[in-house]
């Protein structure tokens, strides 16, 4: 079968996304404890365990040339989920930097960047790509240089221009979104685009995290995770196209549950940018079928505990309130009501 | 949240010059070589400067372009009274000093949306400017600088934009009797223009005045301003978190007296502009001495929180939740 054509059913289709033993157990399960609420949970992005996510800056594992692929289907279809503002040239040549940089120093095996002054020669070979350019002449590249560098990674990406004591949303490529969407985004301010959110703004979480973000600094990444759940391994799930995935959330059963229903993590990123004094956030999405976090004890008394006890508004937004039952239905034949250890990780 | 700075960039000066009377010029190269990081123009550096008895930590713009990034480079206006900064940089800094140096920060980025930028320029506050000036030559938008001095000998660097803006720079000296036309300038610009301004104090707050009598918005009204910690009487402070006592000396600030207790306290401006540094004051036994332009009035009059990078006390006891 032409390889292209059945990278075309990993993420749509036949649906073929499945991860390795090895995959599983790094997955970054976004509970850090028996039961969920919003916080400004933002820590530093310094590196975490060799093998974890957070081993390396952006991470690049089994899925990413199946993911570029599957981008590149995306904007194929739907142009408009990479676009950026004029003012924003230098935030998305920002962009290209450190994601040539950080695949570079993080996976030197995979991808080669040599550089003498704006002179740049950058080697991908998972996706088999040599490119000599000058570093700031947009005419030397084949795409505008947000759109070529995201093509060749993993995860949605999103700019933003600080201005106004206020950071706006100015350009972005976002083919795998859960739920929400650039070109309706395009322009906003940090609080209009956060609008959607239940409870976060009484809480006052967005204004401590605006401040603390007008705040951040060059070489001091910051990270934070968040969640939802996907029924099948539909990365890209975006209002445009609500159509084609919205009706898979009637099909949830006892029976299908394990293999259809997926945790999806989103680990986000956010650096401060050196020319543009903008702000790059990176949404890099991690999913896991029910199954598979069964596979994990402490993942599935833990996912249990958190799903059955989630706040209602929450619940809603997040888009579970059909499937939530039939996932703490399955889950709770793995939860004994021992203890789970602290922390994240498998045990 | 971590609000560490121990990631400092060891440096090495490669050219100090004396420009004028009081002013000398610095050229930071990367002891490990290579580049610096990027940044953009109107960002500042933090020099920490390991003196004999203190440790002291000034932010200056950075001057040089950011297009090129072999070097840093400063200027270092010397205070009189010099509260030890400026006059450690002055006296002690030479060709081969090795330094640290925080990552730039900017806090007076040129608005990319903005249709004209006028930059105002008086004395030393012409640096960030300079930096600016090689961002604003690769745009199409259109900017003209004012840059005034108390006289041609003072004026470090009316040469250098003299002959690198030629159309569209112009001197002032208040030594020839001739002086920015503020409100002239404001009132004559076509919408969409931001202002910038970084000068004296008083400069600054006539641009801002008269900004705001001809009705700009605050969002188009950029200042930069880095005045030196302000003097006082010496005090006790005790770090409730910590639980650690110390004493702020007459010339040292809160700040730098909490980092020389050891306690890593957050700051980004250092000249009581970001809010960054704020901290809650749990209790004092006298009155505190705001110098700040971040907490509002009611803050300030509230007793509830200070600002350490430039502010005091005048008390026998602050107590700080930090």
């Amino acid at each position: 079968m032409n390889v292209a054509l059945k990278m075309d059913q990993v993420y749509r289709g036949d649906y073929t996304f499945a991860n390795s033993p090895a995959a599983i157990r790094r997955f970054p399960l976004p509970f850090p404890e028996d039961r969920y609420m919003y916080s400004v949970n933002i820590e530093p992005h310094v590196a975490g365990p060799v093998g974890s996510v957070i081993e390396f800056p952006i991470d690049c594992d089994e899925h990413y040339v199946e993911e570029c692929h599957e981008r590149a289907l995306v904007i194929r279809r739907d142009p408009l989920r990479i676009q950026a503002l004029p003012h924003m040239m230098s935030a998305q040549w920002d962009t290209l930097e450190l994601g040539m940089l950080s695949l570079s120093q993080s996976y030197p095996e995979q991808f080669t960047l040599t550089r003498q002054g704006r002179r740049w020669h950058w080697i991908n070979r998972p996706l088999g790509l040599d490119q000599q350019f000058t570093f700031g002449d947009p005419a030397s590249l084949p795409r505008p240089p947000l759109e070529y560098i995201t093509r060749q990674l993993q995860g949605d990406w999103v700019i933003m221009d600080q201005r106004d004591n206020d950071l706006w949303v100015e350009g972005g490529m976002v083919t795998g979104p859960a739920d929400w969407s650039m070109d309706f985004d395009m322009g906003m301010s940090f609080k209009e685009w956060h609008g959607p959110v239940p409870l976060g703004h009484e809480m006052g979480v967005f204004d401590r995290a605006l401040k603390f973000l007008l705040n951040l600094r060059l070489n001091e990444p910051v990270r934070r995770y968040n969640w939802t759940m996907t029924v099948n391994p539909n990365l890209d799930s975006s209002p445009h196209n609500y159509d084609e995935w919205g009706p898979d959330r009637t099909t949830v059963t006892l029976e299908n549950v394990a293999k259809i229903l997926h945790l999806r993590t989103e680990l986000q990123g956010l650096w401060r940018l050196p020319r543009s004094n903008g702000i790059v956030f990176m949404v890099r999405t991690y999913m896991l079928s029910l199954g598979d976090v069964a596979s994990i004890p402490k993942w599935a008394r833990r996912v249990h505990r958190v799903l059955r006890d989630l706040h209602p508004p929450l619940v809603d937004y997040k888009g579970l309130t059909r499937h939530r039952p039939i996932a703490v239905a399955y889950l709770s034949q793995f939860d004994d009501g021992s203890p789970t250890t602290a922390g994240t990780a498998p045990e | 949240m971590s609000q560490s700075h121990a990631d400092t960039i060891p440096v090495r000066v490669v050219a100090a010059e004396q420009v004028t009377p009081q002013i000398k010029h610095f050229t930071f190269a990367p002891i490990a070589g290579g580049e610096l990081p990027a940044f953009s123009g109107g960002s500042h550096i933090i020099v920490v400067m390991r003196g004999a008895q203190r440790v002291y930590r000034n932010p200056y713009s950075l001057m040089s372009s950011p297009n090129e990034l072999d070097n840093y480079q400063i200027s270092v206006l010397r205070v009189d009274p010099s509260r030890g900064g400026s006059a450690f940089m002055h006296e002690q800094v030479r060709v081969g000093t090795e330094l640290e140096i925080a990552h730039p920060v900017n806090l007076f980025a040129l608005a990319k949306l903005a249709r004209k930028h006028l930059l105002l320029a008086g004395g030393i506050g012409i640096t960030p400017f300079i930096a600016q000036l090689h961002d604003l030559r690769l745009t199409d938008v259109p900017y003209e600088l004012h840059y005034a001095t108390r006289s041609p000998e003072h004026g470090a660097y009316c040469e250098l934009i003299a002959q690198a803006e030629p159309q569209r720079a112009r001197l002032y000296h208040d030594s020839a009797r001739r002086f920015i036309d503020i409100e002239g300038l404001l009132s004559g610009q076509p919408l969409g223009t931001h202002v910038y301004v970084c000068g004296p104090a008083g400069m600054i707050a006539r641009v801002l005045d008269t900004a705001r009598a001809l009705g700009w918005p605050e969002s188009h009204v950029h200042y930069e301003r880095f005045a030196a910690p302000p003097t006082g009487e010496a005090f006790d402070v005790y770090l409730q978190k910590s639980g650690i006592d110390l004493h702020v000396l007459p010339d040292q600030s809160l700040l730098e007296a909490i980092e020389a207790a050891g306690v890593d306290a957050p700051y980004l401006c250092r000249g009581g502009v970001c809010g960054f540094c704020r901290t809650e004051v749990i209790g004092v036994e006298g009155e505190l001495v705001h110098n700040d332009h971040f907490l509002s009035n009611e803050e300030k009059a509230s007793g509830k929180a200070i600002m350490p990078c430039v502010s005091r006390a005048r008390c026998s006891k602050l107590i700080l939740n930090l």
